[in-house]
């Protein structure tokens, strides 16, 4: 199976553990959800609704999330993101972002990665449309396996 | 065409904001009212001097289209978004349709605010005939109000979504070509504005499409997509021929075409099918998309370079009021 649950850890009754090297946030339309789906890769949703326990990252991880777009950028980051990411040790093990939107939202297209790229230092590796196309797929998938190979030692372990 | 079918809701009570069931209508209603715009707000008349530079061939196409946009923004606004009120599930959403009814017309009304700074009335008057009279035009309107008026509400997110998503970009592409070539840029500015507000009509009807799928059988489903993708063909076929009949003065046709390709994916995918066109034929015009997007160029893909190419995105705003560490 392409996405793997997160299991619940013991001593973690608050939040659930992943070791997944893909953490993803897709909202009710499934759009990011469906591009992940495609991508046949170990990886782990973050709770659709902010009531919900977040996860907490186990492993060095690439984070993809959408942005939905408009309104001058404000309120890009999707709450629940923003929840996962006020986690400490999930800042600690982020590594790269990858970004989902529609380039019709103009200079707001993918703005979500571009502030979390920006605020937790990482690249923003990746950007595609609404579900991705094949040729997505292909990239972010050839990228991603190229990707933890070079990254350094150090920062492809925990 | 039997107008008198399309019904008013059968059966309404007090919309309670405080008892939601799907959140996607508050997000949207929220996104919606965010972006509300009007066409005064927007400078257009320092685009005169810039009109005056256009040769009379390419004026006459500008007018044209713009009445092409006009006639789907208004049948979008009249028709359109007010059919799918009756078939709505939740009244929430019944309340997002008459936003997105109100901002059709809005949309409708700016092209005329374009014309009236740019044009003398004779032009717009003839524009305005042309629009009549032109038989592609006329078909693909023809060919989505058929379903409004239709008893399948399925079908009419189908199609209301196709023309959000699809049918406006042969028109789209003519301002975004002028931006590009840093004319009529204030124009553009209300078109991308435009083009913001008709993504999120496009995205929330094929969400509500695809709920409106949870509930159906497997042979249903497959009959669906099957239409859709039929339907798709046969607006693509007439596109073409409108393209043609527009941009061949000019010979943009061409590099028109792949903009609809592209957009005819993105058209699909908010109906939650896949892309159908190939790669080979959505390379739109790097100068067009950065019209559109300034992110959307090359430079931005990390995985397909060394890395060395990689650009730190313009982040607008990196603020954001619940932001904590």
């Amino acid at each position: 199976m392409s996405a793997v649950a997160a299991q619940p850890a013991v001593g973690q009754i608050a939040s659930r553990t992943t070791s997944s090297r893909l953490i993803y946030f897709s909202s009710t339309s499934e759009n990011t959800h469906r591009f992940v789906e495609k991508l046949r890769m170990n990886a782990a949703r973050l709770p659709v609704y902010t009531y919900e326990d977040t996860l907490l990252a186990q492993e060095p991880y690439v984070l993809v999330l959408p942005t939905y777009g408009g309104d001058e950028g404000h309120g890009a980051v999707p709450k629940q993101v923003i929840k996962f990411l006020n986690v400490a040790e999930n800042r600690d093990l982020i590594r790269g972002v990858i970004g989902a939107g529609n380039t019709n939202f103009g200079e707001t297209y993918c703005l979500a990665g571009d502030i979390v790229a920006a605020k937790c230092n990482v690249k923003h590796l990746y950007r595609f449309e609404l579900m991705g196309t094949s040729e997505d797929v292909d990239r972010v998938h050839e990228g991603l396996e190229e990707f933890w190979t070079r990254l350094p030692q150090s920062q492809a372990q925990q | 065409m039997t107008p008198d079918k399309l019904k008013l809701a059968s059966h309404v009570t007090a919309i309670n904001w405080n008892r939601i069931e799907d959140e996607k209508d508050v997000d949207v209603w929220n996104r919606l009212v965010n972006n509300f715009w009007l066409p005064e707000k927007v400078p257009l008349s320092n685009d005169i001097q810039s009109w005056a530079t256009l040769t009379p061939d390419e004026q006459l196409l500008t007018m044209r289209v713009f009445t092409g946009l006009t006639l789907l923004d208004t049948l979008q606004g009249t028709v359109g978004a007010v059919s799918l009120i009756p078939d709505a599930i939740t009244p929430h959403e019944e309340a997002v349709y008459t936003n997105i009814a109100f901002m059709e017309s809005v949309h409708a009304k700016s092209y005329s605010s374009i014309f009236s700074t740019l044009c003398s009335t004779k032009e717009i008057d003839e524009a305005f005939r042309w629009s009549v009279e032109n038989v592609n035009l006329q078909k693909k309107a023809q060919i989505i109000e058929s379903y409004y008026y239709g008893d399948d509400p399925l079908k009419r997110k189908i199609a209301s979504t196709l023309l959000e998503s699809f049918l406006f970009y042969s028109g789209f592409y003519l301002p975004m070509y002028w931006s590009s070539r840093a004319k009529l840029t204030n124009t553009a500015d209300l078109i991308r504005l435009i083009i913001r507000d008709e993504a999120v009509h496009g995205y929330y009807i094929g969400y509500k499409y695809q709920k409106g799928l949870e509930g159906v059988s497997a042979e249903r489903k497959e009959e669906l997509k099957a239409w859709t993708f039929e339907l798709m063909f046969e607006l693509y076929e007439n596109e073409v021929q409108y393209t043609h009949d527009l941009y061949d003065s000019v010979g943009l046709a061409e590099d028109v075409k792949k903009f609809l390709h592209y957009n005819a994916n993105k058209a699909l995918m908010n109906l939650g099918y896949e892309a159908m066109f190939p790669a080979a034929v959505t390379d739109v015009n790097p100068a067009i998309l950065s019209a559109l997007s300034p992110n959307a160029d090359e430079n931005h893909d990390f995985f397909s370079g060394s890395g060395s190419s990689y650009v730190i995105g313009k982040a607008v705003n990196t603020e954001d009021d619940d932001w904590d560490f």
